[in-house]
């Protein structure tokens, strides 16, 4: 088993973070959640209108996951500030998934307004999780300012194109003093895997489970392939060579005669 | 008096708190969990619904828990 993953000082099992959102049904939500093994599950906040919000916590508590509220749709520190803040209120928890974005078509984060939220938001006391960019400097500086842990992501959000830049992701798990979750782009098991062997201590994905046309068989994949990746990193893997190397020694190599 | 709820102004009587608008809008329980209300740009903690009086022209925001990554 790979080891186990913490933050804020609370230990974790599973290195899966599975978003909430895009699932054709609660009831296959409910599924793909227990198939993933996932213990934290991010859930938004919307306006109520009508209806009975109950219904996505009741089941969400039933599972027993703990529920990670995210900022989603905020474009200012503003709002999100104020998001997380409700969400604290509504889910009695001071963990939160910021996210403060830049524009929707990227969704890519707002590099100024993200920090500003987080400093803000640390400084009232929340345990920060930032979406943020694949980007060294920012990651540090979120670091800086007291953040529980870097969600850097590997491709826009729902794209499903994968780790695109390894070697910064690679870069912010080198200096990172807090875990490093990937958050963003993963599209199949192979992504979640190759995150988690660059040493990302965690990988939290939505669409990539729940628009899978089997989103429940999808769930049971990535959860193979974070352990995978996470105990490959452990392991350690041989060095890239460009010539082969055998494996079998020459020595005792029989000279057949002609 | 009219107030704005959710972004539309609505009709109510004087003196209506912030748990009458979360009653009128939401099946939740009592204990409200995955339902949080600000007024104007203040969270108006759960303890505090029923006493919260609402004046006119506020704006109040009932938000509640929904799918998302």
């Amino acid at each position: 088993m790979p080891s186990s993953l913490e933050i804020a000082g609370r230990r974790w099992d599973s290195r899966l973070i599975l978003g909430t959102g895009g699932f054709r049904s609660l009831e296959v939500m409910e599924h793909a959640i227990a198939a993933a093994g996932a213990e934290i599950v991010t859930v938004a906040l919307r306006r109520v209108d009508v209806g009975t919000p109950g219904s996505l916590v009741e089941t969400l508590d039933r599972l027993g996951c703990f529920l990670l509220p995210n900022t989603a749709g905020c474009y200012t520190a503003h709002d999100a500030v104020l998001t997380a803040r409700m969400a604290r209120e509504a889910f009695g928890t001071e963990w939160v998934k910021l996210e403060v974005i830049g524009d929707d078509r990227t969704l890519y984060p707002d590099a100024t307004e993200l920090l500003d939220a987080a400093e803000t938001l640390v400084a009232e006391g929340f345990v920060v999780l930032p979406y943020t960019n694949d980007d060294p400097i920012l990651a540090r500086r979120l670091e800086d300012a007291g953040c529980a842990a870097v969600m850097p992501l590997g491709a826009p959000i729902g794209s499903g194109m994968g780790i695109r830049n390894p070697y910064n992701l690679a870069i912010i798990v080198e200096q990172a003093g807090v875990p490093v979750i990937c958050d963003a782009g993963v599209g199949t098991a192979s992504d979640a895997a190759i995150a988690m062997e660059l040493g990302c201590d965690g990988v939290l994905l939505a669409s990539a489970v729940a628009r899978a046309k089997d989103p429940v068989k999808m769930a049971r994949a990535m959860r193979g392939a974070v352990d995978a990746g996470r105990l490959a990193f452990e392991a350690g893997r041989i060095p890239r060579r460009l010539h082969a190397e055998a494996s079998t020694p020459d020595a005792g190599l029989p000279s057949f005669s002609p | 008096m009219k107030i704005v709820l959710n972004g539309s102004e609505r009709e109510v009587p004087d003196a209506v708190t912030v748990a009458d608008l979360v009653g009128a809008v939401s099946e939740t329980d009592a204990e409200g969990r995955g339902v949080a209300v600000a007024v104007g740009a203040e969270v108006v903690p759960r303890s505090q619904w029923g006493a919260r009086e609402l004046a006119e022209g506020e704006h109040v925001e009932v938000l509640g828990a929904i799918q998302g990554g």
